[in-house]
């Protein structure tokens, strides 16, 4: 349904032009969980915001194409876009304090979308937010219509985020770190709750977070980036329980809770690359204990593995090798 | 008995008056709440004239005795060199010149927020074209440039009008312009517009409400510079034209006779320094109730 293909988006900066991403592919299809796993500056976000045309003025997306069914979003004009941002597609984010206007009733703000793209009066879309309001778990409805952000806790903000988002009945909904800034056990109630309105609508999720377990627990398939680039995608078991590139392995080593069985965090060594000047060959290579010489030469594309996985590793084997003596144990 | 004893506290634990957390209240900041009082009395005052003044304003007394009379019961403030009560005057030309004030203060604030807002959302040529046009606005002082326009203009009420809109546009669109740039930034409006809505409803229904506070509080000084402007053109002989009461004319008029009949100019300065006070008052009260924590 989602379809990306080749994506490079380009931010020109003082110091450079950087390759935020550069040549990302990415499916969605229908009712699916994608996972978007990577450090941050990896071109997570920036991918999100390139599917909804909302980048920064600095970036542009220079070659690729974004097709939401069958039609290529990025020659479109702004005003175009906004008939897809919202009925097609919409976006939650991180920090629901600040994603939401702070001087606007939160009824008001569920309601803006049906009033805008779908053509109801004031009346209707009331309805219309209660009703979602009640949908995300949001108690007294009536009563918390007319509240504004400041008097919700963080949970209950993002449930109203989370309604914003359902409020045109999209058929994707991107999600960029929806998690990260609430407690557990909150994060834990919202993931569920997603997992449960994207089971009932059929609702498609791109779900971008650095939190392994989190994708474990909501995604059916996860796509791992590394410098701007996709380094493995695959089912979400597979790549999180036997990584088949070496920056995933790394990942999954330094994430305190997978059902993996380690012994100890291991962290990886050095800082992320570069964009501006990024590593030839293959980005991960100055800090993979893995690299050979053609790592430092050798472009490195995803590769087609069996079992509907790939990889971007020149030596992937080496992964499975570590992989299997890790499960044996010391 | 448990094992484990906790001690007593030795002075029962008061609660101060002053630890108890308070709702702001408008009314609870003394320069806010001084001065809506003051400017409350000011206004009543200018608008019930006829119900407190049983004086024609405009109606010359030549006959005897009338004019330059001092202070009396009859007349509080005494007479003019026309016979007419200079009391009945002074409300009558607060209630002109804060009329005219408080209506030539709406359409640069609209002009303003509105070229501000756009200058600040988009950015790019329109910003740059708009600020430069601000900026030949604000290389001219004020006064000047009022004074100058109304003279090209021609004296009188509908000249003030557009000469305080020309030149008081700048201020507002400067500091809503400054404020956007801000608040552009901020995950609220990348928020709705990844819900897909236009830029003018972002501009109108999620930008403004975030930054019109500063414009309201800037508008109050903005009066009191209007109501300044006002009595200077008609101290000039440019404003509201004679025998209609203003504050200007009636300082000017008075002029002639201040070492005899003080109390023709006096009044008059005095209650264009009172109208200022309250509504600076009010200015700086908003502003602390807006932002808290910098009082």
């Amino acid at each position: 349904m989602l379809d990306v293909r080749d994506l490079h988006v380009r931010i020109a900066a003082r110091h450079g032009i950087v390759r935020a991403v550069d040549g990302v592919s990415l499916q969605v299809a229908s009712g699916e969980a994608l996972g978007l796993v990577g450090e941050s500056g990896s071109g997570k976000s920036m991918t999100l915001r390139a599917i909804l045309g909302v980048l920064p003025h600095e970036a542009k997306v220079t070659a690729g194409q974004i097709v939401l069914d069958g039609v290529d979003l990025v020659p479109l004009s702004n005003s175009d876009l906004n008939r897809i941002r919202g009925p097609k597609m919409s976006m939650i984010f991180q920090e629901p304090m600040s994603a939401l206007n702070p001087v606007m009733r939160v009824g008001n703000q569920i309601a803006e979308g049906p009033i805008v793209h779908l053509g109801y009066n004031r009346a209707r879309a009331a309805e219309r937010a209660l009703e979602l309001m009640r949908r995300v778990g949001i108690p007294d409805p009536e009563q918390r219509f007319r509240a504004f952000p400041h008097e919700f806790s963080g949970g209950m903000r993002q449930r109203v985020m989370i309604a914003i988002a359902l409020s045109c009945d999209p058929e994707i909904i991107l999600c960029d770190e929806p998690t990260t800034a609430l407690d557990v056990t909150i994060q834990d109630q919202i993931l569920r709750l997603l997992a449960r309105l994207c089971a009932e609508s059929g609702v498609s999720l791109i779900f971008v977070t650095h939190d392994l377990p989190v994708v474990a627990q909501i995604c059916q398939r996860v796509a791992v980036m590394y410098g701007g680039q996709l380094v493995e995608t695959g089912q979400v078991r597979d790549v999180l329980l036997d990584p088949r590139h070496p920056y995933t392995l790394g990942l999954v080593r330094s994430a305190p809770d997978v059902e993996y069985v380690r012994h100890s965090l291991v962290p990886i060594p050095g800082s992320p690359p570069s964009l501006v000047t990024p590593p030839s060959g293959c980005r991960f290579h100055p800090r993979c204990k893995f690299a050979e010489e053609d790592c430092r030469v050798q472009p490195t594309p995803l590769r087609e593995l069996p079992g509907g996985r790939a990889t971007a590793c020149l030596h992937y084997e080496r992964c499975e090798e570590a992989v299997a003596a890790d499960r044996i144990g010391p | 008995m448990s094992a484990i004893s906790f001690p007593e506290p030795a002075v029962a634990v008061e609660v101060s008056e002053h630890a108890q957390p308070r709702p702001r209240r408008w009314y609870r900041q003394p320069s806010l709440a001084s001065g809506a009082i003051l400017l409350a009395i000011i206004v009543f005052a200018a608008v019930a004239a006829p119900l407190l003044t049983p004086y024609n304003p405009i109606k010359q007394n030549l006959s005897g005795n009338a004019s330059l009379l001092g202070p009396s019961a009859h007349h509080l403030l005494g007479t003019d060199q026309l016979g007419r009560d200079t009391f009945t005057r002074l409300l009558y030309g607060l209630r002109m010149d804060l009329r005219i004030a408080f209506i030539a203060v709406l359409a640069p604030f609209c002009i303003g927020v509105v070229l501000g807002s756009i200058a600040g959302y988009f950015g790019g040529w329109v910003d740059s074209v708009l600020m430069r046009l601000v900026d030949i606005v604000v290389a001219f002082p004020f006064y000047v440039l009022i004074i100058a326009l109304v003279f090209v203009l021609g004296p009188g009420q509908r000249s003030i009008y557009i000469a305080i809109t020309l030149v008081g546009w700048v201020s507002y669109a400067r500091i809503i312009r400054g404020e956007v740039l801000v608040a552009k930034r901020q995950e609220y409006v990348l928020a709705a517009r990844s819900a897909g809505l236009s830029a003018v409803r972002i501009m109108a229904r999620h930008l403004l409400p975030n930054v019109i506070t500063q414009a309201i509080i800037y508008a109050m000084s903005d009066i009191v510079q209007d109501i300044l402007a006002i009595v200077a053109l008609g101290y000039f002989g440019l404003g509201v034209q004679p025998p209609t009461a203003d504050l200007g004319s009636m300082i000017n008029d008075g002029q002639n006779f201040l070492t005899t009949h003080w109390q023709l100019t006096t009044f008059p300065g005095l209650a264009v320094v009172v109208v200022g006070l309250s509504l600076s008052l009010i200015g700086d009260g908003l502003a602390d109730l807006i932002r808290p924590g910098q009082s």
